[in-house]
């Protein structure tokens, strides 16, 4: 999901470089109010596991492949808006050091993965799981925060690709960016991502909820925002 | 507390070192790359041409570990596993670091 350099034009890179600017100026002053010192070394091993989390590559057999972000259990353990900066920073060092992901889209990139699914992943947890500490509830509502969070991050990405051939031809009329329409972009992101990547995702994020009820509760931001 | 912290660096490191599964398994199941990241020499063969302003912008930047990759293109496999975890690595510290950077100036003035 990391969007390379050249598939999007400038018409649509350009934006999302000014969403994700104005999401992260908001993210910077909620994070100052919000953190504490204390929680310093948790900040600093999310955005470690999330740059881990995706290096697990996983195969659809003789196709391609995909992975877990790690935004939506960060969002639930630390807060949503934490979590713009931990996975922006992740996707921007991506970006430069290891070339995944490309320059120019780093404000698309950081949109879809470290903006939109922090966010969506955070309302399902909220929404489902209603500040439920036991029971199955807050375990349905991991899995869906980590599956719906990728999902549409996904779909969004899928979205920004298919849109390049409507918005930029060549003196020929062949598409000057990303070459794949809405048509086959979204099919293919959503499809490989419902089946496989958002079910990882989900997995992913149930389990860590499940070891950090057990070990530190205090710690988890959405259960503890619901108390105060 | 402490305790916790110390238990998920481990968990950290650990996978770190399991990240190498990363390039083994699509290997062993034959798949590529992840749906829109192809490169322009995947895109020449898929496509039978590469979008003129993809070309020009897919040359903007050389990353200096290009796909997790210290070995170059004609890596064997054992380098390539080894340029993953020290990539690994080389995210925990700095992902870390900037965070903790960041948080750092952020909340400077307070106590």
């Amino acid at each position: 999901m990391h969007i390379p350099d050249g598939y999007l034009g400038p018409q649509t890179y350009m934006p999302f470089w000014a969403a994700s600017l104005v999401s992260w100026s908001i993210a910077l002053k909620k994070v100052k109010k919000e953190l504490s010192a204390k929680e310093i070394p948790y900040v600093s091993m999310a955005a470690a596991f999330s740059f881990l989390i995706m290096m697990f590559n996983i195969p659809i057999p003789g196709g391609t492949t995909g992975h877990a972000v790690g935004a939506g259990i960060i969002a639930i353990l630390l807060g949503p808006w934490t979590a713009v900066i931990a996975v922006s920073v992740v996707l921007i060092i991506q970006a430069i050091v290891f070339g995944d992901g490309g320059i120019t889209a780093i404000g698309a990139n950081c949109f879809n993965m470290g903006v939109v699914m922090p966010f969506v992943s955070y309302w399902v947890f909220k929404l489902v799981g209603g500040g439920a500490a036991k029971g199955p509830k807050p375990y349905v509502a991991a899995f869906l925060s980590g599956y719906v969070g990728l999902t549409v991050a996904a779909l969004l990405t899928a979205i920004e690709f298919g849109i390049q051939p409507l918005i930029a031809q060549g003196a020929d009329g062949r598409p000057l960016y990303g070459p794949y329409p809405l048509s086959i972009a979204v099919p293919a992101m959503a499809l490989e991502h419902l089946f496989l990547f958002s079910i990882l995702e989900g997995v992913v994020t149930l389990l860590l909820l499940k070891y950090f009820l057990k070990s530190e509760s205090s710690l988890i931001y959405t259960l503890r925002a619901k108390e105060g | 507390m402490v305790r916790l912290q110390k238990r998920l660096w481990i968990g950290l490191i650990i996978l770190a070192f399991l990240s190498p599964l990363g390039i083994i398994l699509p290997e062993t199941f034959k798949a590529g790359d992840a749906w829109g990241e192809w490169g322009t020499d995947t895109l020449e063969k898929l496509l039978g041409y590469v979008p003129e302003g993809l070309k020009k912008y897919s040359e903007l930047w050389k990353a200096p570990i290009p796909d997790y990759n210290l070995g170059g293109e004609n890596a064997t496999m054992a380098v390539q596993m080894l340029s993953y975890i020290v990539s690994g690595f080389i995210g925990i510290l700095v992902s870390g670091l900037i965070i903790y950077g960041v948080s750092r100036f952020l909340i400077k003035h307070e106590k």
